[in-house]
């Protein structure tokens, strides 16, 4: 592998936008048959780079050579004539098309020049997935298929116009760990077949699975680029951070007291009026972190939106406090002592056109001393944002800027700061690390230790069995919407991933 | 960027309108000269060249018998620019209001197409308040205005608070709701004061038309003849009206909520606003301004509804387009609005000199350069693009 020759080379290549170096003096190259990945944190300069490889901007200074020749990529099209194929990580397929139909779109096989030749078109479909061995349905409609599947049409698709080097942009982001060791399979395949890829990613673990090489970026910079074989994730976490990382969360025995959160019997429907929570039962005490594991789809939306006012309750109690507070709203539980951190910070925790100050006043601009009968004093928002900015250290923006410019991990730093500073008794936690890199991760992690030690009770709700392990004090799996058991933190998580399909001991009962 | 995109775009599309609609002037008159002629007797006709007159004039201080100095002449009533002028500052409030009407409803994400429903149920209450209060209780001219101008605001509310409500409550959309809330007012109005009907004039048996305001209810002229409609006091309400958009939507509670449900509804819900509420509130505060303008206009210089005036009223739906240009913000929609008082002042019949330019195709002048506005508006993604090409900047995310 290390004496193959490298297929495409990226020399000193340097991109400015106005007050960002996004990348600078950067090389890159990938060898034939490689899959070389390229990691480093939101904003490092991952994507411009790559943007730079596809033609969708051009860089300001160096040069991008194929095969030793000096080319020059104007536009999307340059690159793929070049061979050059793109997954993205938002899937540009039409839905109500089939999959062989967006396969060949663009560079359809056509009957006297005019007509699209359907039956051509399938056939190049079904030969291309069997060379390459993968399983799918020519015939079935995009908007039926899974999101995996979807991203075998991408690369397909990429596939089909001879593209022999893929850039695959954080692949795995929206895939379950099943379809994410699938696609691992594929992309063997694919390098056995002499394509090269290039593999964007920030996860250190699949990273370490599944590249040849990898080669960090940081602050736009090339810091190294070394070898797979024999690195390790604490190695890979500080060359992205820059300095050492706690992969591991620190943190020191629970010491429950008062429960704070009481959920009995609750019962509850989602939006096309099935019941996805039914009678789940559990409390919270102050100071200890209750983890809720399970595989997505099992009631945990429906129950936090529940938990917090956002749903109706069909039947049962929620106590905050001792008080009960079933089917208040969303303004009382709050009032009542609820810090939220929701699932979909983008959808439901920002509104992205306001600035972070607005944003940070959601809950209580209608109150002293943000507003006084309704009339609103925007320099005591400002004001009160700069302070948490300095204390959670949100970066990229002053209390004016939109939250849609800043990146994943300081968005959700806001979020943090906000539900943090309203001194909340209850914080319930709902994938609070989705979609964010190691340093974020390890914010988020060590600062919802830090509140359980301050005495609220936290409820943590992850998809992340690793999340869930390193930070519960005690874990409870959701299936099929009802607890299928508790078990205490140092449970294995073969044991936890059984729970999680409905195959534990005892429970099922009910 | 913001701001680039906000002056920049708009202005491009304004230019780019004129420069299409002056191919079509082109084809009509048939040379170049004559379309740069037409471009300026539309300009005179909406007496905006009033402006140019600039010299060391003077005006009276109030209460007193002092003059300074003031850049225009404003003893200067009679001359075609001043009294061209006076009509285009008239047709200018109204356009304001019902911009506002729109826009307001635009920042809480709704598209309100009712503004001119809400607009004739502002006329259709003032005149019934104006002409049938007197009858049972005299009041004073100022309290009159006053009462009839409350009024039209509660019955313009009133109608658009009926698509909030149901969008709140149901989710009926509101573009539906507000069409056929347009229609209704239309017909009840036509019921109202056509033949037969029981508001209808007393005077003429045959004239579908309400009695006229009485005298006391009318606003005073203060600038230009009032026999033949002079600029009125109703001009005074168009800028504080667009201070109080700005304000109600920066510097309120409500206006920070109407805001984040207009931006992000999931958002708001999370944040324990409720959207439903809001959008009762931003369709009924929508329909105040519109309301409003009915008033202003009934009071100002209509005086009286016929049913040809409630069924060719365009105030309400140009409204749209000032909003569309404006870009929902309170000194765009003052500039847009008067943009197009000055368009359709300058093209009417009355004001564009017919040796130019055909009068009978004026009127369709004005509306091709209109709608040419609105579609480029529509298409204001691509004026973006262009813009972007040409500077070369970066797009508005950086991924990396």
């Amino acid at each position: 592998m290390s004496d193959a020759p490298a297929v495409l080379e990226l020399k000193g290549i340097t991109k400015r936008f106005p007050g960002v170096l996004a990348n600078d003096a950067v090389d890159f190259d990938l060898r034939r048959g490689e899959v070389h990945a390229l990691l480093g944190e939101n904003g490092a300069g991952k994507s411009t780079l790559m943007n730079i490889l596809y033609g969708l901007y051009h860089p300001d200074e160096g040069q991008i050579l194929m095969n030793g020749q000096v080319v020059r990529m104007s536009s999307p099209g340059d690159a793929i004539a070049r061979g050059i194929g793109m997954v993205h990580q938002h899937f540009m397929l039409i839905p109500v098309m089939t999959v062989a139909e967006n396969i060949v779109l663009a560079v359809e096989p056509t009957r006297s020049g005019i007509l699209l030749d359907y039956a051509a078109a399938r056939q190049r479909v079904v030969e291309l997935a069997r060379a390459f061995g993968f399983a799918i349905d020519p015939e079935a409609r995009i908007e039926d298929i899974t999101v995996g599947q979807q991203q075998r049409v991408e690369i397909l698709k990429a596939l089909y116009r001879r593209a022999d080097i893929l850039i695959l942009d954080e692949p795995t982001a929206v895939l379950t760990p099943q379809e994410a060791i699938e696609l691992f399979g594929i992309l063997r395949n694919l390098t056995r077949e002499g394509m090269s890829i290039i593999f964007i990613s920030h996860k250190l673990n699949e990273v370490l699975e599944i590249a040849d090489r990898v080669t960090v970026l940081r602050r736009g910079k090339v810091v190294e680029t070394l070898p797979a074989e024999g690195a390790t994730e604490e190695e890979l976490a500080r060359l992205m951070v820059g300095r050492e990382v706690l992969l591991q969360v620190d943190k020191g025995a629970a010491a429950p007291a008062e429960t704070l959160l009481r959920v009995h019997n609750l019962h509850v429907r989602d939006d096309r009026g099935l019941e996805q929570v039914r009678g789940v039962s559990f409390e919270v005490r102050a100071g200890e972190i209750v983890g809720i594991a399970g595989i997505d789809g099992n009631g945990q939306t429906e129950l936090v939106d529940a938990i917090v006012g956002l749903r109706t309750v069909e039947t049962g109690q929620i106590e905050l406090r001792g008080h009960d507070v079933t089917n208040e709203s969303a303004r009382a539980h709050y009032d009542e002592g609820v810090g939220h951190i929701p699932e979909d910070r983008q959808r439901r925790g920002l509104v992205l056109e306001f600035s972070i100050a607005e944003n940070i006043a959601i809950h209580d601009y209608g109150k002293a001393p943000a507003s006084r009968f309704g009339w609103l004093y925007p320099k005591r928002l400002v004001e009160r944002a700069r302070s948490l900015i300095r204390e959670f250290d949100i970066r990229g923006g002053s209390p004016q800027t939109r939250a849609s410019s800043l990146s994943g991990g300081n968005q959700q730093k806001v979020i943090l700061a906000r539900e943090i500073a309203r001194d909340p008794s209850v914080l319930i936690a709902a994938q609070p690390t989705r979609g964010l890199d190691v340093g974020a991760i390890e914010f988020v992690h060590k600062r919802l230790v830090e509140e359980r030690d301050e005495g609220r009770a936290v409820l943590l709700v992850s998809l992340e069995l690793d999340e869930i392990l390193s930070l519960s004090d005690r874990i409870l799996v959701i299936f099929e919407g009802r607890i299928a058991g508790e078990y205490p933190p140092g449970t294995s998580e073969q044991e936890l991933g059984l729970a999680m399909t409905g195959a534990a001991h005892g429970e099922q009962a009910a | 960027m913001q701001k680039a995109g906000g002056l920049v775009a708009p202005l491009l599309t304004v230019v780019l309108a004129f420069l299409i609609s002056g191919i079509v002037i082109l084809l009509t008159t048939g040379n170049v000269l004559d379309t740069l002629k037409t471009y300026r007797a539309i300009f005179r006709g909406s007496g905006l060249s009033w402006f140019f007159d600039v010299g060391s004039h003077s005006i009276g201080v109030p209460f007193s018998s002092a003059h300074v100095w003031f850049p225009w002449n404003t003893d200067d009533v009679a001359s075609l620019a001043a009294s061209n002028l006076e009509q285009t500052l008239i047709l200018w409030v109204p356009l304001v209001l019902t911009g506002l009407a729109v826009a307001f409803a635009f920042r809480c994400g709704l598209f309100n197409i009712g503004g001119q429903g809400q607009y004739l149920a502002g006329s259709i209450a003032a005149v019934l308040i104006a002409t049938e209060l007197p009858r049972v209780l005299d009041l004073p001219g100022i309290l009159l205005i006053v009462v009839t101008v409350v009024g039209a605001m509660l019955a313009g509310a009133l109608l658009a608070g009926i698509a909030g409500f149901l969008k709140g409550t149901v989710g009926a959309h509101e573009v539906i709701t507000t069409i056929m809330l347009n229609w209704i007012v239309i017909w009840v109005g036509s019921y109202f004061f056509g033949l037969g009907g029981p508001f209808q004039t007393k005077a003429f048996a045959s004239v579908p038309s309400s009695e006229d305001v009485p005298d006391k209810a009318k606003l005073h002229v203060f600038w230009g003849d009032p026999a033949l409609q002079g600029l009125h006091i109703g001009i005074f309400i168009a800028i504080p009206a667009l201070v109080l958009y700005w304000l109600i939507l920066n510097r309120t509670t409500l206006g920070y909520e109407v805001r984040a449900v207009g931006h992000n509804p999931d958002a708001a819900r999370y944040g324990g606003i409720s959207v439903g509420r809001n959008y009762f509130l931003a369709m009924a505060i929508a329909g105040t301004f519109a309301g409003l303008a009915g008033a202003i206009d009934v009071l100002g210089w209509e005086f009286r509804l016929d049913i040809t005036l409630i069924q060719s009223s365009q105030i309400g739906f140009i409204g749209i387009a000032v909003a569309l240009l404006g870009r929902n913000t309170a000194v765009g929609v003052g500039l847009a609005a008067l943009l197009f008082a000055a368009l359709d002042t300058g093209t009417s019949t009355r004001n564009l000199d017919p040796t130019i330019f055909n009068p009978e195709l004026a009127t369709s002048l004005s509306v091709i350069i209109q709608g040419l506005i609105i579609l480029f508006v529509g298409a204001d993604l691509i004026v973006l693009l262009v813009l972007r090409r040409l500077r070369r900047r970066r797009p508005r995310t950086v991924a990396a």
